[in-house]
């Protein structure tokens, strides 16, 4: 097991290294930097000479494999290079918005594993019923709404017209600033997950050896703790694992959109602005966010279901 | 006439078995299945089970071969409590299961039990061996670890597994071992008659015997009483003491196996015994044609109709012939047994 563990983690080195290449050649080669973005988008044209002096200092004159390699051995050291908005380290940006962004994240998860696990359960075990036809017309819609047009509508309801709930901000980091992009990015894994314990609770319900277990006289409420939870666990933890990876990439738009101060906000921001070192950063942190949550989930497999083994 | 008169064949029968010992009789037994029709169809009823009457005497076996979709595993279910009857009599030793409606499980595990037919599927992968074996134990009220251990390992002997088998997940077995997993489990209750809803079907042929010996060895070392469902009638005729035929839904013959075997009289079990494969060839049978028809458009008349040839226009006409008898306690469902 925990020789298995350092295997796993040890995997996540060459995928990083791969994607470090990948956002670093692709930002070489799209038009357009930081000193075109200046003079070109109507921030006022700057000096031929401001902007090549800028070019110089910012290293952009440098051959690519030049600005890899110091880019990579700074990397190394936990260095994620300068910004070239803010001439702040990103490193320390990225530090600053890592804990508002990875609160968001948590708090959408959480959203969605409290309402949509017990949700999909009811509606598996009527189907058809008016729960299940509800609880899933709900899913539905759940995951077909746009981000950022719910995330207005819950805007309008709670913070403007019952005046509940701020409507945007970090505020003092507060719960209450928390609630309306929490769960504006937790509804679509909400709905995910209550289909998906939907569908692997209908399907071990009527499994063979839940037809066993009723044979020895268990009751029916000791089956389904004992043999179709357990069971279904580990469908609804691999759903759980992959919405919460890709939850990183979600939070961009509803950072944007609740004026939240995270690594969703920072990477549009840095697009904007071809601030190439800051969007790598951002990147790079939301790359690992979903590495590491990949392989915890894969180890937590191994907890849970013992025909799963790697060797 | 003639069903007043098989009534009263019935009824003697039941009289005269009452002094063996009979531990096992279902009695009319009608399994019902109401499907709804959709948005605009109407309510359709599928009869899987409609009107079986069964007997297990002490230590027999009885084989129930049929077709698949004739009604045999949800005879099984039934009898194991996991498929409420919608009509009909069950009992068990003496003491009717179905009474009320309501099954007590707890208490008829006890006494009945089945072995499933798919080792791979019946068992819980996410489970021990010796957790599979213990559960029933302690749902049971055994709670003394050391007698706990000790009738997981007799049993696991008894199906010739090696003790340290019991901390191995199911899918580190082969198939013929999870069957015999699946067996143990089965038994671990002590019940009195167990049901083997086609215990071997979904294995090689190579160790079909095998299990198969296993079963016959256990039923007399444990002194178990054998229903053994099959659609293979060389699996039925290897085990059984008795044989009942069933199609679509109802018993169409039953009696001793040498009977049935070597003098069977509906045409549909002459095409069943014609379907087994043999080099000898010993009975020059016509092998059914078709398929099982519609169980929720059942034909006119006798349901083997449109498939056999025999048929003339009388079993399409007449309602369903009743199980009469044929010789001793051979009996059949067929209008033209008789000439046949």
């Amino acid at each position: 097991m925990l020789a298995f563990a350092i295997r796993r983690s040890l995997q996540i080195v060459p995928t990083i290294l791969a994607v470090v290449l990948l956002i670093f050649v692709l930002f070489s080669v799209i038009p357009g930097s930081i000193v075109s973005a200046l003079s070109d988008e109507g921030r006022g044209a700057i000096d031929a000479q401001v902007a090549e002096r800028m070019q110089k200092e910012l290293g952009l004159n440098d051959p690519v494999h030049v600005r890899f390699a110091s880019y990579v051995s700074k990397l190394a050291t936990g260095d994620f290079g300068t910004s070239f908005r803010t001439r702040e380290p990103v490193t320390s940006m990225l530090a600053k918005r890592a804990w508002p962004t990875l609160q968001l994240i948590f708090a959408a998860m959480l959203f969605a594993i409290v309402v949509g696990v017990p949700l999909g359960f009811i509606a598996a075990l009527k189907p058809g019923g008016l729960i299940d036809m509800a609880s899933m017309i709900g899913a539905v819609s759940g995951l077909s709404m746009p981000k950022f047009w719910l995330g207005l509508l819950l805007m309008y309801l709670f913070a403007l017209t019952l005046g509940w709930l701020p409507s945007f901000g970090y505020g003092d980091g507060g719960l209450m600033y928390l609630i309306l992009p929490a769960v504006t990015l937790g509804v679509s894994p909400m709905a995910l997950l209550a289909r998906t314990t939907r569908a692997a609770v209908l399907e071990i319900m009527t499994a063979d050896f839940v037809r066993t277990a009723r044979s020895k006289g268990m009751s029916e409420l000791r089956v389904v703790k004992w043999h179709v939870m357990r069971n279904a666990l580990v469908l609804i933890l691999t759903t759980i694992g992959l919405q919460f990876g890709s939850l990183m990439g979600q939070a961009v738009v509803v950072e944007k959109l609740f004026s939240w101060p995270g690594i969703g906000s920072l990477l549009v921001d840095s697009v904007l602005q071809r601030d190439i070192p800051a969007v790598q950063g951002a990147i790079l942190v939301a790359v690992l966010f979903f590495l590491i949550v990949n392989a915890l989930v894969d180890l937590l497999y191994v907890v849970i279901d013992p025909r799963i083994k790697y060797s | 006439m003639r069903a007043a008169l098989s009534g009263v064949i019935i009824m003697a029968d039941s009289a005269s078995s009452a002094a063996a010992d009979v531990i096992l009789r279902v009695r009319d037994l009608r399994v019902h299945f109401h499907l709804s029709g959709g948005l605009l169809g109407k309510p359709r009823v599928l009869r899987a089970v409609d009107g079986v009457d069964l007997e297990l005497k002490r230590g027999e076996c009885l084989g129930l071969v049929g077709e698949s979709g004739c009604g045999k595993s949800t005879v099984a279910l039934s009898i194991v409590g996991l498929q409420a009857p919608s009509s009909g009599s069950i009992e068990l030793d003496g003491e009717a299961v179905t009474a009320g409606g309501s099954i007590d499980r707890k208490a008829l595990a006890r006494t009945a039990q089945i072995v499933f037919q798919d080792p791979y599927a019946s068992l819980n992968p996410r489970q021990t061996v010796r957790r599979t074996l213990e559960d029933p134990l302690r749902l049971h009220g055994v709670r003394a670890r050391s007698e706990i251990d000790d009738r997981v390992a007799t049993m696991l002997a008894h199906v010739g597994l090696r003790a340290e088998h019991a901390d191995r997940y199911p899918h580190e077995f082969s198939g013929g071992q999870r069957q015999r997993i699946g067996i143990a489990r089965a038994l671990i209750l002590n019940p009195k008659i167990v049901v083997c809803d086609e215990p071997v079907s979904a294995l090689d042929v190579s160790i079909r015997a095998q299990i198969i010996n296993l079963l016959l060895e256990l039923k007399e070392t444990l002194g178990l009483s054998y229903i053994m469902i099959s659609h293979d009638l060389g699996v039925v005729e290897h085990m059984s003491d008795r044989v009942a035929v069933m199609y679509l839904g109802r018993i169409v013959e039953t009696g001793p196996w040498r009977e049935i075997f070597e003098r069977p009289a509906h045409p549909y079990t002459r095409a069943l015994i014609a379907a087994i494969p043999d080099p000898l060839l010993r009975v020059p049978f016509v092998r059914a044609k078709g398929e099982l028809p519609n169980p929720l458009k059942p034909p006119d008349g006798c349901a083997f109709s449109p498939r056999c040839r025999y048929v003339e226009d009388p079993c399409r006409r007449e309602p369903l012939p009743a199980l009469e008898r044929h010789r001793d306690e051979h009996l059949v469902r067929c209008w033209r047994a008789k000439e046949l």
